[in-house]
């Protein structure tokens, strides 16, 4: 089991892959999204978003504000900008 | 070299300059259009997926937001037109404004005020000219634009939205834009979409609803359609901007072979006409000289 994660931004697809866990800041506090997690539609704020790839390596994105979405061990992260 | 001739030379050489400028444009608008079509299809992702999860919020909250109900005595209705800054495109800016015009008037048939958001110099000017009231303009970026252009020209239509309709000239309760759609090389169509009240099912692949789970929204339903609205309606703009772009480079590619084989035929013909000016030339040389001789010889044989 693995979450097929896609980053985009508006020009461009960022990152897009197979991931074991991904964590995102949203309004209420930090959230970690496991394999199996329950549909979760949530607000981000300004900070970092990390993935970690199947293949074990982290990759960490600083993202400037955006939604995550979580269905059916998909995972979208919408940002209006990367750093 | 005779009057006639020198003019033909001088015309021809001034159609091979314009033919040469008109090739130059053709050949930077056709590789323009390859880049602009890959910004399109880079932007597609981000536009789905916002579709999505618009969809998706929009149809299991049972929130009552705004911008997704119409408002049942609407007063005033803006209209974004997406056009071109400059020209040399054919019809490209004249069909988005004229798309336009025939909006407008539909509009007011329905009792609606118009407030005009004009995007691109020759939109501008059309109605500048036309002394007309004019809500917004923006200008200088419709062959290249970035989403931070279409931010700025959301921002304007979303505060317009919000303020109220009823007590002052600046409110409006739809909004409607205006642009190129690009479907092929060929084909560019200017399109009427009603963005405001939100129609959510458009997309080009048709969201199934049954596929959409329950969502939990954090913090909650209410807030994440307050902040997700307003980035849909800018990737919607945005999206716009960028098929107008690609439409733009493409009709001006078109207009541009066209001027170009215009160039090439009327060269053509010039060529005919100054070889038979040349012919002509010759041939009356030919008969002068042989005229003379004929005189000088009858005048010399009257003599002896």
């Amino acid at each position: 089991m693995a979450l097929n994660v896609a980053l985009v931004s508006p020009t461009q697809q960022v990152w897009s892959g197979e991931a074991t866990f991904v964590s995102a800041r949203t309004t209420e506090g930090d959230l970690g999204v496991l394999p199996g997690h329950a549909p979760l539609f949530g607000v981000l704020v300004d900070g970092a978003v990390s993935i970690k790839g199947s293949d074990g390596s982290v990759k960490e994105f600083n993202v400037r504000g955006g939604f995550l979405s979580v269905s059916n061990d998909r995972v979208s992260i919408l940002t209006e900008s990367v750093d | 070299m005779g009057a006639q001739l020198r003019i033909y030379r001088r015309r021809m050489r001034s159609v091979k300059a314009t033919k040469k400028i008109t090739k130059a444009m053709e050949l930077i608008s056709a590789s323009r259009i390859v880049k602009a079509q890959q910004r399109v299809s880079a932007s597609t992702p981000y536009a789905n997926e916002l579709t999505r999860a618009v969809s998706a919020v929009a149809s299991f909250s049972s929130t009552n937001h705004p911008l997704t109900t119409a408002n049942e005595n609407p007063r005033r209705a803006a209209i974004l037109i997406i056009s071109a800054d400059r020209g040399m495109a054919g019809a490209y800016s004249t069909n988005a404004i004229k798309e336009g015009e025939k909006l407008a008037a539909l509009l007011r048939e329905r009792g609606l005020q118009v407030s005009n958001f004009l995007v691109g110099r020759k939109a501008v000017n059309y109605y500048k000219f036309r002394n007309r009231e004019m809500a917004g303009t923006w200008t200088g970026f419709s062959d290249n634009p970035t989403y931070e252009n279409a931010k700025e020209v959301a921002d304007a239509l979303l505060s317009a939205f919000l303020a109220d309709s009823t007590d002052s000239n600046v409110g409006v309760d739809e909004i409607h834009i205006i642009f190129t759609q690009f479907r092929s090389m060929l084909t560019q169509e200017a399109t009427a979409k009603r963005m405001i009240p939100l129609e959510v099912v458009e997309s080009s692949e048709p969201v199934p609803t049954s596929l959409l789970p329950m969502y939990e929204f954090e913090p909650n339903a209410a807030e994440v359609l307050n902040s997700l609205l307003p980035r849909y309606i800018e990737a919607r703009i945005f999206n716009a901007m960028l098929q107008s772009a690609a439409s733009e480079h493409a009709a001006r590619r078109r207009a541009m072979k066209s001027a170009t084989d215009n160039a090439e035929d009327l060269i053509k013909s010039l060529t005919r006409l100054a070889n038979a000016a040349r012919q002509a030339e010759i041939t009356q040389e030919i008969s002068e000289i042989v005229g003379g001789a004929d005189a000088l010889a009858s005048a010399s044989a009257g003599s002896e």
